[in-house]
């Protein structure tokens, strides 16, 4: 039979174009050189290496799909995936450091930001300012608008007082997105998202969290002490702040699944080469079937994954509806490197339960990816009302 | 559930309970974040009689004809508190093992009493770099010179390396034979020759020594060696069926800590309006959990009780599957329980993560799941073809 000469409409998902494979070797070059050597005392002390943060904003890492016009690349978000998976590969810290910055931040800013704060934050966040984004409360974590901080109006200014927990990026941040409420009788209808700067009178940054993983991301509480924030600083409109919220962290979510999709691919890479290497019973582990299969299994699941993650970010690019894919994405991606990363561990042996081996950093980075930007059980609500058709 | 404990049996666990609560629950964190061992958890339990459960009368211990499932009910409920602390207690039964299984009355009579009353721990050295799941590969020798052994070569990722004086080391009396010219031999803490190398810094059970050991020439009186020559792997494989229900325990005991915790949690934190235990989907997850851990214990409980009712039968199937079930379990149950406390979950501050970084061992010593999943296997093959009666094959 003659080969069909019908071209199809749509490529496949996982072929990139030559922007995005230049774009992706550039992610991946950076990573292995400029990452992969800080990553093991950066966990340790649990802290960012103050000039790798700067090497960030000078290759361009932090405006990906900012526009040219504000000093960014004026590239796709699917780019921006592109370098969250590469940098997650090697270390989920970074990854998320410029996922912030570039799913959140850049992409609220772009989205509502008015044209005077665009000029005014976009090159900075670009150039050389990080972000946090602050929503998380003690008592408002998966009910993100159950938040107790309050806003109150004062003249051309509001004043504003509450405690937000765990906030990525907080420690190095010079630009905050806060999440308050100003009409807390409206229910939700009264939050409002507000842009701090880092030294605005009433604002501190408190206590560093030592954690599990991801430990040379800063993740800190911000105290708000009759914090005044000119009204210029209302990010979209007042008591529309929950839009603000809920449509940048439907973009998010797709970074976290990226950052996933990252974990697990560097934690199989190290098991695939270190079951090549590790020789038990005169031959390799990879000569014995349980391995393979073991290792056939686990690629299977990152392979899924990623296309998960790459269809919902073409989604976004494609200006089509994503909501369903983002969360199914987020949810089953961190589900994939869970478990990735736990059985690369067991691939290693006893070497991987001790801190000179890689493999039990992937397993604790790992674990985040269920609970930030929404828990499990959250994605699988809003999945159930998409599937159900609410 | 009701698992017909005896009068003794529930006397220790209560004892145990007590103390993991009272004791080692508050310092935990502690021991944990400095990786210290507990040595003052180790005096409780020597004071309260704890390390005598599993050694016979005869030799200082209290058995009551029970003791692997006395040794499972301690370990448990210690690792209740912390899975780091219980391993000082567990990884002293387990170099106590090849001398309760093949040492002779004199053996037992000189190491036994001081084990029992918890005034000396042991270990058990198998592993090598070149030598883990391949354990018949190890290459440590114990040359005979007059009436000694000389040792020479290195052991890896000794429990209790550095802190036990006593140390049951799997070593090649007969290099030419391989894995039949090995012997088990005593070998205490201090005699010439015998070091310690760098001690592991570790994801979990940070509370336990996990170091080197290192024979230099190190001399032992010929005395030291644990039955014949040449049957230090019947003795380590003896060893391990009796110990990997013990690994099974510590596991129970790292699932249920975490599930309690998780339970208590989902009671209490309120998202919504409602407790986040109120969730049906939050709800699934923790009778899953439940679930798990009971299914876990009736194995483990099971297995014990062959153990300790039919010396003369070998429980390898049981041993193994109580090990690889119940681990299993534990790092699924543990990783549910960061789960269910969200962002808190991750944190140092919380006990919880600290329960998922101590689970995950358990998959990995006294072999690894896949070794525990080949000797199942492999057993099962082995009996299918040993020649029974097809009926009896089919029940
Ligand atoms: C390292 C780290 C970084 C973070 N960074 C940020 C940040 O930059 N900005 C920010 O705003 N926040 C941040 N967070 C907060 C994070 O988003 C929250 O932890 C998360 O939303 C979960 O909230 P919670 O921890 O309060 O858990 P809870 O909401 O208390 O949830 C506890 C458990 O209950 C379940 N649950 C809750 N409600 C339901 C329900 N209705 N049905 C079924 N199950 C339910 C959850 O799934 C979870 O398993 C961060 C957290 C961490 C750990
Ligand atoms: C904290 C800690 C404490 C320990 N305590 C002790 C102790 O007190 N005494 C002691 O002697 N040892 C101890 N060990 C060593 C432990 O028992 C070994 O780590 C374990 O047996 C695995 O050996 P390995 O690490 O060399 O892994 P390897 O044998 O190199 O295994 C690597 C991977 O290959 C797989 N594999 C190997 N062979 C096969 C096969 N045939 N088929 C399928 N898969 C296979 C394994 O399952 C594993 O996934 C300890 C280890 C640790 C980490």
């Amino acid at each position: 039979m003659a080969e069909s000469n019908v071209v199809p409409a749509c490529g496949p998902l996982s072929v990139l174009s030559e922007e995005e494979r230049m774009f992706q070797a550039m992610a991946r070059e950076f990573a292995a050189k400029e990452i992969a050597p800080h990553v093991a005392q950066m966990d340790r002390e649990g802290a960012f290496d103050h000039a790798l943060l700067e090497r960030l904003f000078a290759q361009g890492f932090m405006g990906i799909a900012a526009p040219e016009a504000c000093g960014g690349s004026g590239g796709t978000f699917f780019l921006a995936i592109l370098a969250i998976e590469e940098f997650s590969r090697v270390d989920a810290s970074a990854g998320v450091v410029i996922d912030v910055q570039n799913t959140l931040m850049n992409n609220a800013l772009q989205r509502w930001g008015t044209e005077a704060q665009q000029q005014k934050f976009l090159p900075r966040l670009v150039r050389d300012t990080l972000g946090a984004y602050a929503l998380s409360e003690p008592s408002a974590g998966s009910d993100a608008f159950a938040l107790a901080t309050r806003a109150r109006e004062d003249g051309n200014h509001f004043v504003l007082t509450g405690r937000k927990l765990w906030i990525t990026n907080a420690m190095e941040a010079g630009l905050f997105i806060v999440f308050a409420n100003l009409k807390p009788e409206a229910g939700y209808r009264g939050i409002t998202a507000f842009l701090i700067e880092r030294g605005a009178p009433g604002f501190t940054v408190g206590k560093k969290e030592d954690k599990l993983g991801i430990r040379a991301s800063s993740t800190c509480e911000l105290i708000l002490e009759d914090c005044r924030v000119p009204k210029e600083n209302v990010l979209g409109e007042a008591g529309k702040g929950y839009k603000v919220a809920m449509e940048t962290l439907n973009e998010g979510r797709i970074g976290i699944a990226a950052q996933m999709v990252g974990v697990a691919g560097g934690a199989l890479e190290h098991a695939v080469r270190y079951a090549q290497e590790r020789k038990q019973f005169g031959k390799a582990i990879a000569e014995f079937q349980a391995i393979q299969f073991q290792l056939a299994r686990l690629a299977t699941e990152v392979e899924a994954a990623r296309l998960m993650a790459y269809n919902a970010a073409r989604l976004k690019d494609a200006r089509q509806p994503f909501l369903k894919e983002a969360a199914m994405a987020k949810y089953f991606c961190s589900q994939v490197a869970e478990r990735v990363a736990s059985e690369c561990l067991e691939i290693y042996g006893g070497y991987g339960f001790t801190r000179d081996y890689p493999a039990e950093k992937y397993l604790r980075d790992s674990k985040i990816g269920k609970i930030y930007e929404g828990t499990s059980f959250m994605q699988l609500q809003t999945i159930a009302k998409s599937v159900l058709g609410e | 559930m009701d698992y017909g404990f005896t009068e003794y049996q529930t006397a220790i666990r209560d004892l145990a309970r007590e103390i993991a609560e009272k004791e080692i629950r508050p310092v935990a964190a502690e021991y944990d974040r400095e990786a210290k061992f507990p040595w003052a958890i180790v005096k409780i339990l020597a004071q309260t009689d704890l390390f005598r459960v599993y050694i016979d009368e005869a030799h200082g211990g209290i058995t009551e004809g029970t003791p692997i499932m006395n040794m499972v009910i301690v370990t448990e409920e210690l690792s209740k508190a912390c899975g780091g602390i219980a391993l000082s207690f567990a990884g002293t039964a387990l170099g106590a093992l090849p001398i309760i299984l093949a040492g002779s009355d004199e053996q037992k009579a000189r190491w036994l009493p001081d084990i029992a009353a918890g005034k000396k721990l042991a270990a058990f050295a198998l592993t090598e770099p070149q030598a883990g799941s391949d354990a018949g590969a190890v290459r440590t020798t114990a040359l005979r010179d007059g009436d000694h052994y000389v040792l020479n070569g290195s052991k890896q990722w000794i429990t209790n390396g550095g802190e036990a004086e006593i140390y049951s080391v799997i070593a090649l009396t007969n290099p030419l034979k391989g894995p039949r010219g090995a012997s088990c031999i005593v070998v205490e803490k201090g005699t010439p020759g015998f070091t310690f190398g760098k001690k592991e810094d570790k994801l979990g059970i940070r509370a336990s020594a996990t170091r080197e050991l290192i024979f230099q020439d190190c001399r032992v009186p010929v005395e030291n060696c644990l039955g014949r020559e040449g049957t230090g792997f019947i003795a380590a494989m003896r060893t391990f069926d009796a110990s990997r229900p013990g690994v099974g325990a510590q596991a129970l005991g790292i699932a249920q800590g975490a599930f309690d915790l998780a339970l208590e949690y989902a009671c209490t934190r309120r998202q919504f309006d409602a407790p986040i235990g109120s969730f049906q989907g939050l709800r699934f997850m923790l009778a899953d959990m439940a679930m798990k851990i009971e299914a876990a214990r009736a194995l483990v409980y099971a297995t014990a009780r062959y153990i300790d009712t039919r010396p003369k039968e070998r429980p390898t199937l049981y041993s193994a599957m109580s090990k690889c079930f119940a681990s299993d379990v534990a790092m699924e149950v543990t990783t549910d329980a960061v789960q269910i406390f969200g962002g808190y979950g991750y944190m140092h501050d919380y006990p919880i993560e600290k329960y998922m970084r101590d689970a995950k061992i358990t998959q990995i010593y006294e072999g690894t799941n896949q070794i525990q999943r080949d000797e199942m296997s492999k057993t099962l093959i082995s009996n299918f073809h040993s020649h029974r009666p097809a009926v009896a094959r089919a029940a």
